[in-house]
């Protein structure tokens, strides 16, 4: 009797499974108006992805979520690296976690210009 | 008279009266220590109050709840007082339940026959935890949502089954809506019955056993043959209580008035987390000392590393009345363990205070 009590309620605690938007590209502004050394955060599916632009003018992009405890990591133009503002963790330029607490890089993104639309996308 | 003469004949008011008149409270250098679980329960009953009261306001959805906590504190009438009257009671709630919890081992008052005492006691301490926890995110502002997010992440270093008690914390796979009517939930029915529930536990047993004598100062009773010094419960300790209680209440009111409660800027699932984000000052400690954690020691992952110790410490917590053997040198491993841990929670929330956001 116990477990059909408890049964019930805890798979009403547990959440359903919603389905996810897992669209491939996204796009990400216009490139014209992302300067040199600078950085933009856009929605990638249900999580946050950052485009870089380098010094030199070069286009990256990553997730923006930290590997360490998943916070959204934004870019340092005094530093030119992209950075997690919670624990202070540090990536470089590649998503190579290089101090701090992240264990792993970050996740890269292709990016392709089209039209000065940034466009980024993820490989399945 | 009549009223009271009702109640007697209706209710078990004559033994109530009996046992209160005969209550007495020991008198040692240690007394002042007996008023923090008072002060701690006053700042539960102010949380109480407050609390029903922002509930008849606050909206728990990720569409609705910053804007009408924004409502509370600006449009209506003292809701910015009734709001921040919560929030710093929460805190030092908080702190009194600490210097509660502390002086409590260092005057050994969880030995037997308190074991239950101490247990009951030690739980609402974590509810109290939770209570923070769950009720920060509730404005919905930047510092609630990324606080949230990395407090629900560290349960994902559990082996085996840390993605489900995430997901299970968050009601879902992010920090989202899901996650605010979740923790709104938590907060306002399950952790308030439990509480309710366990409190009971812990102020009857207090009652039943009597306020614990420090063995330092049984030892001089045993030495002198003569039984300590005593005061009245009432009105001698009442008064003394009720004192206490004036001086947290004013106190209470001059930081709320003074230093109002901030609402902060409305969380933002797709912007970064902000230069100097922190959490609230009682897990600042373990805040720091997750920054300084590597990101991995010979495969293990740098939280597992800081979460072991102080989920171990927990465990050790619970059963302190039971590996403490009650002799003297059992009692200064105790002090000395409880003061390391004193020690490194301050300088951790020193350091995390003291640095600076780039």
């Amino acid at each position: 009797m116990l477990a059909s009590v408890a049964y019930p309620v805890l798979r009403f605690l547990s959440p359903p499974e919603v389905p996810e938007d897992t669209s491939l590209t996204v796009s990400a502004g216009k490139a014209s108006s992302l300067l040199p050394n600078s950085g933009r955060l856009v929605p990638f599916s249900a999580e946050p992805a950052i485009v870089v632009r380098l010094a030199g003018g070069e286009l990256r992009a990553f997730t923006a979520v930290c590997t360490h405890l998943s916070c959204t990591v934004q870019y340092r133009d005094d530093l030119q690296q992209i950075w997690c503002a919670c624990h202070n963790g540090h990536y470089d330029l590649n998503g190579r976690n290089v101090s701090g607490p992240p264990p792993r890089p970050l996740t890269p993104y292709t990016v392709n210009v089209k039209d000065d639309e940034i466009v980024i996308s993820r490989t399945t | 008279m009549a009223l009271r003469a009702w109640l007697l004949e209706r209710t078990p008011l004559a033994s109530i009266e009996e046992a209160v008149a005969h209550k007495s409270v020991p008198r040692h250098r240690y007394s002042v220590f007996y008023f923090l679980g008072g002060m701690t329960l006053f700042f539960f009953c102010v949380q109480v109050v407050t609390g029903a009261l922002l509930l008849l306001y606050y909206r728990p959805s990720a569409t609705e709840a910053y804007e009408s906590v924004g409502f509370i504190m600006t449009r209506v009438p003292f809701g910015w007082l009734v709001r921040s009257v919560h929030a710093w009671s929460a805190n030092l709630m908080i702190g009194a339940a600490f210097a509660h919890l502390f002086s409590v081992i260092y005057v050994h008052a969880y030995r037997p026959p308190r074991e239950l005492t101490w247990v009951s006691g030690l739980l609402v301490f974590f509810i109290t935890f939770a209570f923070g926890f769950s009720g920060y995110l509730l404005p919905w502002n930047e510092l609630a949502f990324f606080a949230t997010r990395v407090g629900t992440n560290m349960a994902g270093v559990v082996p085996g089954i840390g993605d489900s008690i995430v997901h299970f914390m968050r009601g879902g796979k992010d920090v989202s809506g899901a996650t605010l009517t979740r923790f709104f939930g938590v907060h306002v029915a399950i952790l308030p019955a439990i509480t309710t529930a366990l409190l009971a536990m812990h102020l009857v047993l207090v009652q039943y056993h009597g306020m614990s004598v420090p063995p330092s100062e049984e030892a001089r009773v045993k030495q002198t043959g003569k039984a300590g010094p005593s005061m009245p419960f009432a009105p001698h300790f009442v008064l003394r209580d009720l004192f206490g209680w004036t001086v947290a209440l004013a106190l209470l009111a001059a930081l709320s008035a003074f230093m109002p409660w901030e609402l902060g800027r409305k969380a933002d699932a797709f912007a970064a987390a902000p230069a100097g984000i922190r959490p609230e000052w009682y897990f600042l400690w373990m805040f720091q000392a997750l920054k300084y954690a590597p990101a991995t020691v010979l495969g293990v992952s740098g939280e597992f590393l800081v979460l072991i110790p102080v989920n171990l410490g927990v465990v050790a917590l619970i059963l302190l009345p039971f590996l403490d053997r009650n002799t003297p040198r059992s009692r200064r491993v105790i002090k000395g363990l409880a003061t390391l841990a004193l020690i490194f929670m301050i300088a951790m929330t020193a350091l995390a205070l003291l640095e600076k956001a780039p």
